[in-house]
Order: structure tokens, then C-alpha cells, then sequence
């Protein structure tokens, strides 16, 4: 439906420009004005007054729609005398009402089913028929109005281009948008979940058992009840193995990515760089799901195997296979921003070294890299960032007990992975356990953030030092 | 020290750094070629599968059908009996046991098989032909040599008296591999041998589509207004650090955010590609704006003023000369920004394409799943056949993204401007 | 032959760049249909003065301009002025040739398409024919006016903008250092070519080289430091300076 409103709106658009242009064209001749702007402005401006007002009429009925009838629907059910029901099961109810409607219901239809659905079908159809007349109407008001300014409007270009700009904000102001919708979506369940939970025992609690929380309602919380809860989301263990398994991960990445870096920039032939660069940044190209998988078939195994014949116990989840792999990944984050910080460095700087009668390597450890160092901080510092951030890698390989422990070979788990693990299968929306995640992402959130903006720091004022 | 002992430490120290160098790049190559190697060498078998060599009569009696039936008939009959009789045929067995030890050779989907044959050659009812049903998946995985044979009964599914079985049939050439058609038409199944990513693919595509169409344009304009029209001042600059920030926020911070506000608060239909794709172009967004912000940048502003001069509009010149020559750039940044969203999995987790989806969505907003889920789910999976699935399935989301890169690559060097 | 119909003419003009004062109250009239060379030392303020008359100084964020610029008694320096029809009137020649990444033809019809100035195909062959004539380039590239503009030599791509320029049929036309990036013999041809123009249009030109100036111009501004130190025709300012500071920087003491 939307689809044939949509091409309508195309259609009537055109139509105005076709008609706006032809019309200005008629205006000119006759009354051989000069007009302002080439003909084809004009029919710009009326296509504009056509579609623009429709279009945001639509987009904004299309967002509402849904949640305007279920609140409807909820409201007729919540109604009902017979039975009270809980927002939850309002909910429950509604899915199978919207799968009765949809012809995909199975299970047995109650007469309150029967009769939602069919009120579901008139809410639709009422939706559907004013929709298109508001929308109808709207376009044959902003056309005629689009034509009455026409003959009088001598800036049509200059119009046309200031909704083009308008246009080209809006579409900037996205961003801005995404990080609000961020910011509240976790903010919002984050408040509901520490109305329940104590924050510090949420950041100070070093025993994480999400499993135990079973009370649904999270605002309605026994002092018994909390004294259990208390120690089910104390996410010291969380905290700890991300960090565990972040710094395994740059104690490979590191190394390797910051030497090969520096090869790169240094000593690799103009041949030897345009082959091997583009091998090593395939390496940031891999999805991380093929990462974790690879970490769960192969590298766990391995050490397992590894680790029996040396009589070490391993856990086929480890905290080593998942850091190492990670590490891996993180390899070309490394070396290309590091390789680019080096290359920034003059060489002038060089030259000065080379001149007093300096090796290479003694230029590039005394000269270079003290040069080079606030961008190489900033750059494993994004690599950091990256690295507690990464999931996949982590849910597929490195396990889900909460165990707080240095031992690299044991399992452990991360905040990613608990939040995956809290938010796959049935969830009920309102309960502590859900919102915990919530509580996890935000905490997040907030340590990538200021991991970017120091890492920002760094690099910017390395910059700043040497453009 | 002497002087030339000295010299002679300092360029041993040289050697030793530069080796340090190499080994690293050689590492890190080396995992590359290691990786791919693993996908590779335990995926490239799914691409076939084994069939067994089943001699069907079609006649109407096992059919329960009138003769000249319609292609409704054909539908609605019962296979089941007939089909059952064929699999007897292939190998001479006693008793219930060894009857059902046989069926098991098969996939649970015979009868369909035996069905949808006939559905489409019609001309065969009366007739006898040989069949190529596919077999079941531990058959499958022994027939590749993939199944440990040699642990003792107890321990593995297959028992002696169907590896007895196997062995005779492959003796008298009734088992074959042929080209795994299932791979690419069929969505999961709980089995392997049927499982497909056919639903994957329609999902990963659909999810794509929607993140193109609505990154793309607002990403485009919101780099040629940052980059062009807007005011130094305080808004801008929160936009662009706005920008910056959220390119590197964790992609399941995205998840989240598809699961607070597209699913609870706007009520979107879960574990479809609409919503991913929206999650997705939201996370795609401002990777996509940087490179775009870059090649625009790149055009000299000598052009601009050429435009000016002879009386262009700000906006013509933008729209007539700038956007033009950056469109390569920006285009090249957008296939890398998609390549990525491809191949994200955690926020797709977050917000239900972890859903187990037998059919093939048809429609954007049908429950769905995508390759990279499609590769969490069965790597979950305990059977044996689904390690080569899984590992053929990241062979062909890699080949999409390699493709893609290369498209990107291919767009730059060709259309790279040197100023 | 010195012409007395005042073209341009500024009146107490100063021009900022943020806290930076580039101009400070320059007087000058530019007369119709001659050439009126400018010159100075570098970063006196020459070019900041002729990109004030066609505006294109708005380009820049931080510049501000006061004080009044008339072209044909009209104020340019006004909100309400549609900079778009200024530029239209007011062609300008770059010191880097910049011709657009696209063909020879495509290069010249770009102006007049936006402002309609063509009806049809024909219309248009004629002006970029035209505009290639004036602008003396039209024997050397006729046949391959589908090959792109930047495949063009230094002198005939800037022969090319002053084409491109002129397409628009503009009154006035600045010249920015045209000649700095080219070679002698391109130089040459160039002010060949200003000669020509001066018949049809009011040229101002900046130029570094004072024996340009003497050749193509009929009348002189020097600045200096922002100012302008003294205008007048070119014979008297290279004969007979009013001020000692242009005849130290004529002879060389300077600049």
C-alpha cells in the first residue's frame, strides 16, 4: 500500500514539474518578463511543494501506526471486566491477535482473540482510508498553493535551493539523532534497572548469576528478594575478563601489528608493501563471526589437545583461544595506524639522525618512534576500544561463566557476551535480567567513548605537531 | 670495546630489528593464508552431497491414483508407500530393525524428494527410473570420509550393520556425489543434509538493500552539507564529533538500539531484514560518512571557484561539479561501509534473526536470517555435517565481500583523480 | 585612448579576514572598456580587491567586507545583491588555469546552461564557437571539442577559462595573475588576447610583472600594505610617479 502511495507521490510530482515548468514558460511569453531563474526551477519548486509536505506526512504516519492500534487494542482489552491482565500478557495477547490477522495463527483462537482481530482489521482499514485522504488532500493544497506562488515568485532557484539545504541538514542531523536514540534506549532501561538494582552494587558486586533473578517485576522488589538479587549482577567478573581477554588480545596485536607497521614504513620495497599491505588488512575485513568460529574449531581444540599432553587442564573455551584470535583481528588496526603515524613523521627528523651517523634501527628507535609515540598510543588505544567492544569472537570462544580469574586457560566471560546471552530467546521486557543488559551496554558505551576520545586526543595533537 | 666491535654490535642490532620486521608481516600473512586455509580445506566438501541410487516404477497402483491424473493430484498423493517400497529395493534386509536401519541410511525427506520428481516430470508415471535420493547426513560426512569409522560401535550413530551396508552399496556403484543443489535452494532444517542458506542469502540480500537505500543518500547529503554548506560554528561541530564517536561505538551498542527503539518502542516486526537493515544503515551511517567527507574534500577548490566565476549558484556549483567528481570516491566508501554491515552478526543477534526460520523470506518484513547469523547458528550445532556447512557458508560470505572490496578497489584506482 | 566612463567604482572599501585587516579604504575607479592593471608586492592586498568585485571573497567564512563597491552606480557590496547575477556580469580568469574535468564543449556551455542563455543545440555551438573565437583558441581546437579540458597545454587551458569567462557575456572581466603559471610564449599570446578583449570588455588584471602591466594596461593602481598608494594611467605611473614609494617599487628598490 505505502509502495503505490509512494509511486503516486512520484507520479504527482513529476506531473507539477512538467506543469511548473511549462507554466512560468507561458507567464514569461505572454507578459515577456524576465524571469530569475531558468524555467526548470519553477518545476522544481511546484514538485517540491507536491512531495515534501506528502512525504513527511506519511513518514510520520507510518512511524505511529503501529503503536497508535496496539494502544487501541490494549486499551479495549485492559477493559475487559471478565479478566486483568498484566502489560505483559496485554502484550501476549496483541502478538496473537496481529498472527490471527495475519493468517499465521496456531493454537487455539479465544472469542477475545477473535473479536481483537477483527478490530485490529477495522483499526487498519480506518487507518488506510484516512491516510490516503489526508494525503490527498494535503498534495492538492500544497499544489494549488505551489501554483499561486509561481507567478508570483521571482526566486524560484533561490528557494528550491534553500529546502535543498535544508534537506542536506536534516539528513546530517541523523547522526545526532542515532546518538540520542542510543543514549536513551539505554539510558531508559539502565534507570528502570537501577531503580531495582543498587548501582554500586552493579559496579562493585563481584558475583554475576543472572540466572537467579526470576522475579518479573522489577519496581515491586522484597527486601528478601534484593538481598538475593544483590549478588546476581555484580559485574566485577565482567568487567575483569573483557579486560583479561582485551589485554591478551594486544599483547599478540601489539607486537606484531606495530613491528610489521614499522617494516612497512621503513624498509618494505615500494613491491614488497603493495603486496603484503593489502594481505594483512584482509585481516580487518573478516567478519568476526568467521573469527569466532575459527577460534572454536580450531585454536580451542588446540590448546586443549595442547594442554592434555603437557598435563595442563584446559577448558575447551578459554580465555586464551578467544584473546589470541582477537588478537589477530586486531593486527591491521595496529600496523596501518601506526604505519600511517610513521610515515607523518618528517624527514627532516630522519635525515638529522642518518647525518650523525645513526643505523636505521637506531634512527627509527631514538628518532622516529619518540616522534611518532602519542599517534602510536592513540592508535592502540582505538585498538583497545575495538578489542572490549568485539563480540562474536568472544560469545563463540571464550565461554559464559562468570569466573573471576587470571587464569588465561579457564573460561571467561565478557560484557558482550552477556549481553548476547541475556537478550537471545524468550525475554520478558520487564525484568531485571533484560535491563541488566541494558545497564552492560551502556557501561559500554561510556568506556569506548572515553577510550575514543583520549585515543582522538592523542592522535590530534600528533597531528597538529607535524601538518 | 673497540670501535669495530662496537659497529659490528650496532649492525647486528640493525639485522635483528629488521628481522623483528619481517617476522611480524610474515605472521601476520601467515595467519591469513592460515585461516582461509581451514575455511577452505573443511567447507569446499559442501558442495556437493551423496546421493544413493534408488530404482522407482511409478505405476499408478502404488500411487493410489486414476490414470491421467492433474497436477493437483500429483500434489495431494500419498508417496509414502512407494517410496518406502523403492528404498526396500536397494538393499536385501530382515526384519523391522534392519528395515529402519536402512531407512536411515536417507535423508528424512525422501518422500518428497520422490514426490517433487515426479510433480515435475510427470511423463514418468508408468515408468521405472533411477533416483538419486540424498543420503542422510552421517552417510553423507562417511561417504566424504569425514566420520570417524574405525571408534567402536557404542560410540558413534552409524552402526556395523549399516557401515555393512554403505560398503556393499558403494561396492555395486550405487552411491554418488553430485552438486549439493540443496546448499543454495533450501532455508536451515535441523538436519544438515537438507539444511541451505538459501533463506541466508534472500535475508543477507534484503538486509543489504535496506541498508543501501537508506544509508547511501543520507550519508551523501550529510557529507555534502558538513563538507560544503555548513557554518563553522557549535552545531556543526557537534555533528561532526557526533559522527566520529559513533563510527567507532561497538556495532552491538547498535543491536541494542535496534532492540529498545525499533522493536519496543516502534513496534517493528522482529527477526526481519527490515529491522537489520535500519540497524545496520544507523551503524553503516557515519563509516560511510568519513570516506565520503574525504573524497569531497579531495576536489580542489579551484574548481568551485571556476563555477562561481561564471555565475553558478553555490548549490549548482556543488550539485554540478564537486558531487560529480567525488561520486567515485564516495561510492567506493560506501561498498567497503556495506561490505561490513554483511558481515555483522551481534546486532542482528540482538534483535531476533537468531530465529529458527525454515522458509524463505519473500518479503522484507518475513522473519529471516542473514549469512554471518547463519554461520553463529550452526556453529552451535552439534552434528557433524553442520562443521562443513558453516565453512562453506563463510566461503561464500567472504567471496561476497572480496567481491565487493574488489569493486571498491577497482572504482578508485580507475577513477582516482591526481590533483 | 583613455575612455571616461567609470565602470566600477569603490568608495572607502575595507576587507577583514577574522581579526586581519587586508584592505583599508581603497578608492579606485575602473574605467569602461580599458584594461586596469594592478599591481604591488605580494599579499598587498591586489587580489583580496579584485575577488571583492565579484564577490567571490563570500566564499571565504571569516571575510567581512565594508564600504561600497558600484558597478554602473549599482551597489554590489549588499545583502540583497544576488551574487549569481553579479558573477553572471563580472567574468574572472584564475592565476592557476582550473578548467572543469570535463570536455572543451562542455567546459564553455556550462555557463550559459544555467543561466538559459541558449535555447537550443544550435545556440549553443554558437556561443562555445564564439566564445572559443574571442578567446583566440578556436583554430587549435575545433576539431576535438569532445576531448576533455584538462588535456589541453598550460596557455590553452587558461585560454580556455578566459573562454569559459566570456560565454556568459560578461561586462567586466577580472584577470588574477593570468599569466604566472605560463610559459612566455603562452604569456604573450594571452596579452595578445587582453588587447583584443579590451575593445568589448573592462578588464582589471593583477600582475606581478611590472613590463606586463606596461603592455597590456592603460591605466596603473599600486598597492601597498593593503592601500592603494597611487592610481592613474599606466604612461604616468611608469613615467612620472606622483608618489615615491611607487617609484621605488617601479624601479625595483622594492617588492
Amino acid at each position: 500500500m505505502n509502495l503505490v502511495i509512494l509511486i503516486l507521490i512520484g507520479i504527482f510530482s513529476y506531473t507539477s514539474f512538467i506543469y511548473g515548468r511549462s507554466r512560468i514558460k507561458k507567464i514569461t511569453t505572454s507578459q515577456s518578463i524576465k524571469i530569475n531563474a531558468l524555467p526548470n526551477y519553477y518545476g522544481y519548486y511546484l514538485a517540491l511543494w507536491c512531495a515534501l509536505p506528502s512525504l513527511i506526512i506519511l513518514l510520520v504516519w507510518s512511524i505511529f501506526e503501529a503503536s497508535i492500534i496496539k494502544g487501541l487494542i490494549s486499551q479495549t482489552l485492559s477493559q475487559n471486566e471478565l479478566n486483568v491482565y498484566t502489560s505483559d500478557q496485554i502484550n501476549l495477547i496483541y502478538q496473537k491477535i496481529v498472527s490471527l490477522y495475519n493468517g499465521n495463527f496456531s493454537g487455539t483462537i479465544t472469542n477475545e482473540i477473535k473479536q481483537g482481530a477483527e478490530d485490529y482489521k477495522s483499526f487498519l482499514s480506518i487507518a488506510q482510508s484516512s491516510k490516503v485522504v489526508l494525503l490527498l488532500s494535503t498534495a492538492i493544497l500544497t499544489i494549488t498553493y505551489g501554483i499561486k506562488r509561481i507567478s508570483k515568485n521571482n526566486k524560484a532557484r533561490h528557494d528550491v535551493e534553500k529546502i535543498l539545504t535544508g534537506l542536506l541538514f536534516v539528513c546530517s542531523l541523523v547522526a545526532i539523532l542515532t546518538t540520542l536514540g542510543i543514549i536513551f534506549s539505554l539510558l531508559f532501561e539502565s534507570i528502570k534497572f537501577f531503580s531495582a538494582i543498587n548501582i554500586f552494587d552493579f559496579l562493585f558486586g563481584t558475583s554475576w548469576s543472572p540466572q537467579r533473578a526470576f522475579v518479573r517485576d522489577a519496581s515491586a522488589i522484597s527486601a528478601e528478594e534484593y538481598a538475593d538479587l544483590k549478588n546476581a549482577f555484580g559485574s566485577v567478573p565482567l568487567f575483569a575478563g573483557t579486560a583479561f581477554i582485551a589485554l591478551i588480545a594486544m599483547t599478540v596485536a601489539v607486537p606484531i601489528g606495530l613491528f610489521s607497521g614499522i617494516y612497512m614504513a621503513e624498509y618494505a620495497s615500494i613491491k614488497v608493501r603493495k603486496f603484503s599491505k593489502p594481505i594483512i588488512e584482509i585481516l580487518a575485513g573478516i567478519p568476526t563471526v568467521v573469527y569466532g568460529f575459527f577460534a572454536a574449531l580450531t585454536v580451542g581444540p588446540f590448546f586443549r589437545e595442547f594442554g592434555e599432553k603437557l598435563g595442563l587442564e584446559v577448558s575447551s573455551e578459554s580465555a586464551l583461544a578467544a584473546g589470541l584470535v582477537m588478537g589477530v583481528m586486531i593486527i591491521p588496526y595496529v600496523s596501518s595506524l601506526s604505519d600511517d603515524v610513521i610515515n607523518a613523521v618528517p624527514q627532516s627528523l630522519r635525515d638529522g639522525s642518518y647525518a650523525v651517523g645513526a643505523t636505521k634501527s637506531e634512527t627509527i628507535k631514538r628518532v622516529v618512534i619518540p616522534a611518532a609515540l602519542p599517534g602510536i598510543v592513540g592508535s592502540i588505544l582505538l585498538a583497545v576500544s575495538r578489542a572490549i567492544g568485539e563480540t562474536m569472537i568472544v560469545v563463540m570462544a571464550a565461554g559464559l561463566a562468570a569466573n573471576l580469574t587470571i587464569n588465561p586457560l579457564e573460561s571467561t566471560t565478557t560484557i558482550t557476551t552477556q549481553i548476547v546471552m541475556l537478550l537471545v530467546g524468550d525475554q520478558e521486557f520487564d525484568s531485571p535480567k533484560t535491563q541488566s543488559a541494558f545497564a552492560l551496554g551502556l557501561t559500554l558505551f561510556f568506556a569506548t567513548l572515553i577510550l575514543n576520545y583520549i585515543a582522538l586526543r592523542f592522535v590530534k595533537k600528533y597531528r597538529e605537531k607535524y601538518d | 670495546m673497540t670501535k669495530e666491535e662496537r659497529i659490528k654490535k650496532r649492525y647486528n642490532a640493525e639485522k635483528r630489528f629488521k628481522l623483528y620486521g619481517i617476522t611480524s608481516v610474515v605472521l601476520a600473512i601467515l595467519f591469513v593464508v592460515f585461516l582461509i586455509h581451514v575455511i577452505f580445506s573443511k567447507g569446499s566438501s559442501a558442495f556437493q552431497k551423496t546421493t544413493i541410487n534408488v530404482e522407482l516404477n511409478f505405476t499408478l497402483d502404488s500411487l493410489y491414483l486414476d490414470p491421467n491424473p492433474s497436477k493437483d493430484d500429483l500434489e495431494n498423493v500419498e508417496y509414502y508407500d512407494l517410496a518406502i517400497e523403492s528404498l526396500l529395493k536397494v538393499y536385501q534386509v530382515n526384519g523391522l530393525k534392519e528395515e529402519k536401519a536402512l531407512i536411515n541410511l536417507f535423508s528424512p525427506d525422501y518422500e518428497y524428494e520422490v514426490r517433487d520428481f515426479l510433480i515435475k516430470n510427470p511423463e514418468f508415471i508408468n515408468k521405472k527410473t533411477i533416483l538419486k535420493l540424498t543420503a542422510s547426513d552421517d552417510i553423507d560426512q562417511l561417504h566424504k570420509g569425514n566420520y570417524p569409522r574405525h571408534l567402536p560401535e557404542d560410540r558413534r550413530r552409524i552402526n556395523d550393520f549399516q557401515l555393512m551396508m554403505y560398503d556393499k552399496l558403494v561396492e555395486q556403484n550405487k552411491i554418488d556425489k553430485i552438486f549439493n543443489n540443496y546448499l543454495f535452494q533450501k532455508g536451515d532444517s535441523r538436519n544438515p543434509e537438507l539444511a541451505g542458506i538459501g533463506g541466508a542469502l534472500v535475508g543477507s540480500f534484503f538486509t543489504i538493500i535496506i541498508t543501501l537505500l537508506l544509508s547511501f543518500p543520507i550519508a551523501i547529503f550529510a557529507s555534502i552539507y558538513l563538507e560544503e554548506f555548513a557554518p563553522k560554528n557549535r552545531v556543526t561541530d557537534f555533528i561532526e564529533i557526533n559522527i566520529n564517536n559513533l563510527a567507532a561505538v561497538p556495532s552491538i551498542v547498535f543491536g541494542l538500539l535496534g532492540l529498545g527503539i525499533l522493536l519496543s518502542t516502534f513496534d517493528l516486526p522482529r527477526s526481519t531484514p527490515l529491522v537489520a537493515g535500519i540497524t545496520l544503515a544507523l551503524m553503516t551511517l557515519p563509516r560511510i560518512i568519513i570516506p565520503c567527507r574525504a573524497s569531497l574534500k579531495a576536489v580542489p577548490p579551484s574548481i568551485r571557484e571556476g563555477a562561481l566565476a561564471v555565475g553558478a549558484s553555490k548549490v549548482q556549483s556543488v550539485m554540478h561539479h564537486v558531487v560529480p567528481l567525488a561520486i567515485p570516491g564516495t561510492l567506493s566508501g560506501t561498498i567497503i561501509g556495506l561490505a561490513q554491515a554483511l558481515g555483522e552478526t551481534a546486532p542482528l543477534i540482538l534483535i531476533g534473526m537468531v530465529a529458527f526460520v525454515v522458509d524463505i523470506p519473500s518479503i522484507p518484513t518475513d522473519p529471516s536470517a542473514s549469512l554471518p547469523v547463519q554461520v553463529y547458528l550452526w556453529s552451535e550445532q552439534a552434528e557433524r555435517g553442520f562443521v562443513e556447512k558453516t565453512s562453506a557458508t563463510i566461503m561464500i560470505l567472504l567471496s561476497f565481500l572480496i567481491t565487493l572490496n574488489f569493486i571498491a578497489v577497482y572504482l578508485r584506482q580507475k577513477f582516482e583523480r591526481k590533483w | 585612448m583613455i575612455s571616461n566612463n567609470i565602470k566600477i567604482k569603490t568608495q572607502d572599501l575595507n576587507v577583514y579576514y577574522g581579526e586581519k585587516q587586508a584592505l583599508f579604504n581603497v578608492n579606485l575607479d575602473i574605467h569602461s572598456k580599458e584594461v586596469t592593471a594592478l599591481i604591488g608586492p605580494s599579499g598587498c592586498g591586489k587580489s583580496t580587491f579584485i575577488r571583492c568585485i565579484n564577490r567571490m571573497n563570500d566564499v571565504i567564512d571569516i571575510c567581512k567586507i565594508d564600504g561600497s563597491i558600484k558597478i554602473d552606480d549599482k551597489e554590489i557590496i549588499d545583502n540583497n545583491v544576488d551574487v549569481v547575477r553579479l558573477r553572471e556580469s563580472i567574468g574572472m580568469v584564475f592565476q592557476k588555469p582550473n578548467p572543469f574535468p570535463k570536455s572543451i564543449y562542455d567546459n564553455i556551455s556550462y555557463g550559459p546552461s544555467i543561466h538559459g542563455l541558449a535555447d537550443n543545440k544550435s545556440d549553443m555551438d554558437k556561443i562555445v564557437e564564439n566564445s572559443l573565437k574571442k578567446a583566440a583558441l578556436w583554430e587549435e581546437v575545433k576539431d576535438r571539442l569532445d576531448e576533455p579540458g584538462t588535456g589541453l597545454s598550460g596557455g590553452q587551458q587558461q585560454r580556455l577559462c578566459i573562454a569559459r569567462a566570456i560565454s556568459v557575456n560578461p561586462e567586466v572581466i577580472l584577470m588574477d595573475e593570468p599569466c604566472s603559471a605560463l610559459d612566455p610564449i603562452a604569456t604573450a599570446k594571452i596579452e595578445e588576447l587582453i588587447d583584443e578583449l579590451k575593445k568589448s570588455y573592462t578588464i582589471v588584471i593583477v600582475t606581478h610583472s611590472m613590463s606586463q602591466a606596461v603592455r597590456v594596461s592603460q591605466r596603473t593602481g599600486f598597492f601597498h600594505l593593503g592601500k592603494i598608494i597611487e592610481v592613474d594611467t599606466t604612461e604616468k605611473i611608469f613615467k612620472n610617479p606622483g608618489n615615491q614609494m611607487t617609484q621605488d617599487y617601479i624601479t625595483g628598490r622594492f617588492g
